[in-house]
């Protein structure tokens, strides 16, 4: 008699417990979507090497965060850009460490990035059916070293000038278009106060925007068609091979059956 | 989740007390904060008192009133007709309607939906790349009076283009009278941004600092230094080199310096705008410059490779 109130008291404190849980999952589903993205299945033999893309995006997430606080003290005026910038080095509480975060995790997130690039190219991770997300990932290469080249800029001295020159000079030498898009760039005809601003709000904003879309594009690649094995895998060799895309009819989108071993929710 | 029996049919909670005692205690708490303390003790007390209780009904899984079973209709006793018999409810479209009302309906909303996403949006995007294809005003910098360029003698000449603008368009000019023609005083004006990718190009020879010269103009301080430049231009980027003309003469620049146009105005040299140079015949006042549109730097201005840049921007 006693041992069941006393389980029945255990229940129902453990019921309390998750009550908040079982609340926001009934209404929104997103404990299980986040226990299937962090609990999904992976091949038994992946190692460190596969750590190499969640090292990049946490480089990125560290430029996300010390970004922001930075963008708190910077000025983004010709006249005091520079100053802010000595500022937050010189007098803002630990001004020196989140800006010297964010300029060396921008060369870090950069090599990063091409030590997964690497990766991927070596396992042979790039191949049917996960072409696209390599497309997806030379996109994101792309829109990172333009993150690199308008954050490059900011700080506003000799070096951050004459680069910037240079920068926009090569792009005005493309064929046809690339006057205009020197002009674009700069805002103008010259590099002035709108330039430095403009720089500003496309390395803050626009460009930052358009990384965390792709990101997304990209995870949301990874968790669907799942993580390959090394080539000299064992397992994989063992598995059955994966089948042959399957033609689609003419003028017609049709769902190639699933690949064996691809992907599987939790639940099959 | 546990699956518990009625499930399958709306769950309605029973009536309670305790949320409505919750919520007017918060409101006493907030209205205490600004009122009393006293006021904002009590609505805190209450808000306790019921929140625990409410927290301890939900925890110990209060009888669930079963609402109305879902998708019975509410004929009496009738069982509900299986959903391939009877008829249709939504008639199939005539034989010569060819846009029946759901289409129009889809049609127009993705069709509105993307006139009021552009109505929007172009004008936002407009006002950032516009800007760079706008005629830009033209430029008139006072120099200060001729005086200070003796003839046949070189100055590094720093000035403000834009007084709008501030420092950031201070510019610099090589610059050297050329003695009068046609009784007329002539200079030679060369822009310092090499034509490789656009670094300031340096004298190649002393300049004498410690003669700098301040003349305020209206343009704002106007610094004028003497030089020497013996061996031409150089650019430190990448080793671009130039005569004292402007001609290139070695280095990965594809032609030669860009020039300021020039005119004395009561005594004083007053630059003008910029334009590219193809090159310069001779030398001094008898140069014949190859003059074109402005043109930014690496971009050829002459032979076939300036066919890739066959329109400039304003500038």
């Amino acid at each position: 008699m006693a041992t069941t109130t006393k389980q029945s008291r255990s229940q129902s404190l453990a019921k309390t417990a998750t009550y908040p849980l079982d609340w926001l999952e009934e209404r929104s589903g997103l404990i299980g979507g986040v226990r299937y993205f962090l609990f999904r299945k992976v091949p038994g033999d992946t190692g460190w090497w596969h750590t190499l893309g969640s090292a990049t995006l946490t480089a990125f997430l560290v430029q996300l965060i010390t970004g922001v606080i930075l963008a708190m003290y910077y000025k983004p005026d010709v006249n005091s850009a520079h100053e802010s910038v000595q500022h937050i080095t010189n007098d803002v509480w630990a001004g020196w460490l989140v800006r010297g975060m964010h300029r060396w995790g921008a060369s870090v997130f950069i090599i990063l990035m091409f030590m997964h690039m690497g990766r991927v190219f070596l396992f042979g991770a790039y191949k049917y059916p996960r072409e696209l997300n390599w497309i997806v990932g030379v996109l994101i290469l792309a829109t990172a070293l333009f993150e690199g080249l308008t954050g490059y800029l900011l700080p506003f001295d000799q070096t951050a000038y004459w680069a910037t020159v240079v920068a926009i000079n090569i792009n005005g030498t493309a064929p046809f278009v690339g006057p205009y898009l020197a002009s674009i760039l700069r805002g103008g005809a010259e590099i002035g106060p709108d330039t430095l601003a403009r720089f500003y709000s496309i390395h803050m904003l626009l460009v930052p925007g358009a990384l965390i879309g792709l990101i997304g594009l990209h995870l949301y690649l990874v968790v669907r068609l799942g993580v390959t094995s090394p080539p000299w895998s064992k397992d994989a060799a063992d598995r059955e091979p994966e089948p042959e895309p399957v033609a689609p009819r003419s003028g017609l989108v049709q769902p190639a059956p699933r690949a064996a071993g691809v992907r599987r929710r939790p639940s099959e | 989740m546990e699956v518990r029996p009625g499930d399958d049919r709306p769950q309605l909670p029973p009536p309670s007390i305790w949320p409505v005692g919750f919520a007017v205690g918060i409101v006493c708490l907030l209205v205490g904060l600004v009122v009393s303390w006293w006021v904002a003790a009590a609505g805190a007390l209450l808000a306790l008192i019921f929140g625990f209780f409410w927290i301890r009904e939900v925890s110990t899984g209060r009888p669930q009133v079963s609402g109305p079973p879902a998708g019975e209709p509410a004929t009496d006793g009738a069982p509900p007709i299986p959903a391939h018999e009877g008829e249709a409810a939504m008639p199939e479209p005539e034989p010569g309607e060819r846009f029946p009302r759901s289409r129009f309906l889809e049609g127009a909303t993705l069709g509105i939906g993307a006139l009021i996403g552009a109505v929007v949006t172009l004008p936002a995007v407009a006002a950032a790349i516009v800007p760079g294809f706008l005629r830009q005003k033209a430029h008139k910098v006072d120099l200060g009076p001729i005086s200070d360029f003796p003839e046949n003698q070189w100055k590094i000449v720093t000035f403000i283009r834009d007084p709008s603008q501030g420092e950031i368009s201070r510019r610099t000019a090589f610059i050297r009278n050329n003695g009068p023609l046609n009784g007329v005083p002539d200079f030679t004006v060369i822009s310092n941004r090499c034509a490789h990718v656009g670094c300031p190009v340096q004298p190649g020879g002393p300049v004498f600092q410690q003669q700098e010269k301040t003349v305020t103009t209206k343009n704002g301080k106007v610094l004028i230094t003497p030089v020497l430049p013996a061996a031409g231009f150089i650019c430190p980027c990448h080793g671009g080199s130039y005569d004292q003309e402007g001609n290139r003469i070695a280095g990965p620049p594809v032609r030669g310096l860009d020039r300021y146009d020039f005119a004395v105005v009561n005594g004083r040299l007053v630059l003008g705008n910029l334009y590219s140079v193809a090159k310069v015949d001779g030398a001094g006042k008898t140069a014949k410059i190859h003059k074109v549109e402005l043109h930014g730097p690496g971009q050829h201005v002459d032979g076939p490779e300036s066919w890739l840049y066959p329109v400039q921007p304003p500038h």
